[in-house]
């Protein structure tokens, strides 16, 4: 098999569940016939006809008709051309499909895609990471795939499972994260994985930021030190055995992610590891997030306004006290 | 529907004026479409080609002290509200000398103060901003205030165009709005967009007046238009205007437009309301083609000039920008690491 970028894993997994489960089908702009803004659809209307279809530009209607689907027993993908805008289809996310298992006992298995995260030139409204904003919800399972094969198999385990998935894709790595092959088999829903292996600190993130630390990591390493990185896929729920088992390795903890810092992921897993493992901490905690502006523009500024490699390695080094 | 006839009709001066605006806004959008094949652009490019006419003919009758609110396709409008060719190739070169400083780009660039607003890229939010504008011209005793904003036919398939249109009508507010129906939202054709008859029959549910127009002929924009900021200006509340036209360019420059009905093409509505406008010009003899195409000229001129002066621009320094969401400067939280 040729390689395999993330992208084309996230249209070979909606392939798949379309082929597996007749009860599933893709609803959002232009994702017919034109195969997505993306192309994370591309030839699926035609493969499945009447099941991929192209929805009006109304976000709040497109998510509202996925929970109404989903009462009755479909499995919806639903696509938002970017995640910036799934703001308009905020309500039915957030009280409709977040709340439906809680007050009626009626699971809703729906699945919303957000093409999410920074790429330069994208600017505020089409660069957003807004995964922390909908795990604050609860109801909502929140998945932040960092890998080719993370993007495929969990997008099928989203479509299986129950309850309403926030599928947050990174776009930054659609195109130039590759792969071999795709897995047969994945770690369960809500496991974290070990990503890097080290002594010295635990750097614990997800999505895009997973590269930006590993460079950062290797980066270390020609100065001896070893840094473990935790990458997070689900960041709700959360798998804090995984995050204490290394901080209990380490001593040390870095939390990096791209969204904001306010209430953001790495917020929650510094509060969760000082609550919860304080006395396994050799320093105080530390997070690494975007700036606390809107995303910017261009691209002098938006590749300092997230977190990078060398911004990485610069507060391992502090953390490290090197 | 009322009928542009009543209206005196258009001036060979009013004409060429907006003629002269959207030769400039085309000639300057071909340049940014050479340029960002030649990967000189931060970011997208998304054009107005074919949308001139309506776009222009939108702002010519603002004055100074309305509000406009255009959107994606609206270069020439923009231009005729008083965007230039230095700032439009700041925004989009990424100077730093832009009215956005390089924080926002492209389309996304306006100056608020100055009644022409920044829209953001989420469809249809613009429509009750303007609304909410002219509510607070009308607290603030301002008269004779016309807001206008434009969108797409997609656009009109968001919660906020209706529900910012009704707000606007249950207020009768001086607000025109301008749908540049060019029968696709990115690849949807409008056949999966909406089922009424025609975009105009909107206006009714929201107890609107309508307006409908040809959008390739620019007389007939400019008389449409004229009327409509006139009624609105004169206290008849919201417009509601439609203009039908073809989308002559891809959604943005990266696409292909493969998915445009080739019908529509070469249909009446396929046609280029710039060649069209030329056309009438040598035809009623307001100018000659010598004179046309020195305007042509002039404005290739103009651009290339600014192109040459804006790439000598700094970038923004991220040592510089002050990293500020908010205007009161204590509120500037400090996150270590950040
Ligand atoms: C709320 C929202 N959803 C999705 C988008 C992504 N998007 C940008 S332009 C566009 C198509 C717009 O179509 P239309 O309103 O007809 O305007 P046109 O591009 O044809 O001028 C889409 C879907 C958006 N900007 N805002
Ligand atoms: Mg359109």
């Amino acid at each position: 098999m040729s390689s395999i970028t993330y992208l084309e894993a996230i249209r070979l997994a909606q392939e798949k569940a379309l082929a597996d489960d007749p009860r599933v089908f893709l609803y959002g702009q232009d994702v017919g016939n034109f195969g997505g803004a993306f192309k994370a659809s591309k030839n699926l209307a035609k493969e499945f006809p009447g099941r991929v279809f192209d929805a009006p530009l109304s976000e709040d209607a497109i998510i509202g008709m996925a929970v109404g689907a989903a009462i009755e027993g479909m499995r919806p993908i639903v696509e938002m051309q970017f995640a910036d805008f799934s703001t308009c289809g905020f309500n039915q996310i957030v009280n409709h499909a977040a709340t439906l298992y809680y007050r009626t006992g009626v699971p809703c298995p729906i699945v919303v895609r957000l093409p999410s995260g920074g790429t330069s030139g994208g600017g505020p409204f089409h660069s957003q990471s807004m995964e922390a904003l909908y795990a604050h919800y609860p109801g909502l399972v929140v998945m932040t795939p960092a890998t080719v094969e993370d993007a495929y198999s969990m997008l099928l385990e989203a479509v299986a499972l129950d309850d309403p998935v926030i599928f947050c894709e990174h776009k930054f790595l659609y195109y130039h994260l590759k792969a071999e092959e795709l897995p047969e088999t994945a770690l369960p829903v809500g496991k974290a994985r070990l990503a890097r292996a080290g002594r010295d600190a635990t750097i614990v993130t997800h999505g895009a930021m997973l590269h930006e630390a590993i460079a950062a990591a290797n980066e270390l390493a020609t100065d001896g030190y070893e840094l473990e990185i935790v990458d997070l896929r689900t960041v709700k729920p959360l798998d804090m055995d995984i995050v204490l088992a290394s901080v209990a390795r380490t001593g040390r903890l870095l939390c990096v992610s791209e969204e904001w810092p306010w209430g953001g992921v790495a917020a929650e897993v510094i509060a969760r590891v000082t609550s919860e493992g304080f006395g396994l901490l050799d320093v105080a905690p530390q997070r690494l997030n975007a700036k606390d502006t809107p995303v910017p523009y261009h691209p002098d500024l938006w590749s300092v306004h997230r977190p990078t490699a060398s911004a990485i390695a610069e507060a391992s080094r502090r953390l490290l006290n090197i | 529907m009322p009928t542009p006839k009543e209206e005196p009709p258009v001036t060979s001066a009013e004409f060429i004026k907006a003629y002269r605006v959207m030769l400039l806004a085309r000639v300057l959008e071909e340049k940014l479409a050479s340029l960002y094949r030649g990967g000189m652009i931060k970011g997208g490019v998304f054009l107005g080609r074919g949308q001139e006419a309506l776009s222009v003919s939108v702002a010519q009758p603002l004055r100074k002290g309305d509000i406009f609110a255009p959107l994606i396709r609206d270069q020439a409008g923009r231009m005729a509200f008083g965007d230039t060719v230095l700032d439009t190739l700041r925004t989009y070169l990424g100077s730093q000398l832009g009215p956005m400083k390089g924080r926002d780009g492209n389309i996304h660039r306006g100056r608020p103060r100055e009644g022409y607003y920044a829209m953001i890229s989420h469809l249809g939010a613009m429509v009750p901003a303007v609304a909410g504008a002219l509510l607070a011209r009308r607290l603030k005793g301002e008269t004779g205030i016309v807001g206008a904003t434009c969108l797409g036919d997609g656009a009109t398939s968001t919660g906020a165009f209706h529900e910012g249109l009704n707000a606007a009508a249950v207020e009768k507010l001086p607000l025109v709005l301008v749908v540049a129906n060019n029968q696709y939202a990115y690849s949807t054709p409008n056949s999966r967009q909406f089922v009424c008859r025609d975009l105009i029959d909107k206006a009714i549910g929201y107890g609107v007046a309508a307006h409908k127009v040809d959008a390739t002929d620019l007389e007939q924009c400019l008389l449409t238009l004229r009327k409509a900021v006139r009624a609105a200006r004169e206290g008849g509340g919201p417009q509601f205007v439609v203009g039908d036209l073809l989308r002559l360019v891809g959604h943005g420059e990266h696409d292909d437009a493969h998915y445009v009905d080739p019908a529509l093409k070469s249909a009446p509505i396929g046609r280029d309301c710039l060649l069209l406008a030329e056309e009438q010009i040598i035809a009623k003899a307001w100018a000659t083609r010598t004179e046309t195409a020195a305007w042509r000229q002039e404005a290739e001129g103009e651009v290339n000039s600014t192109v040459d002066k804006v790439r000598r621009e700094p970038g923004p320094n991220p040592e510089d920008d002050d990293w500020m969401a908010y205007s009161k400067s204590e509120f500037a939280e400090h996150y270590a690491g950040a």
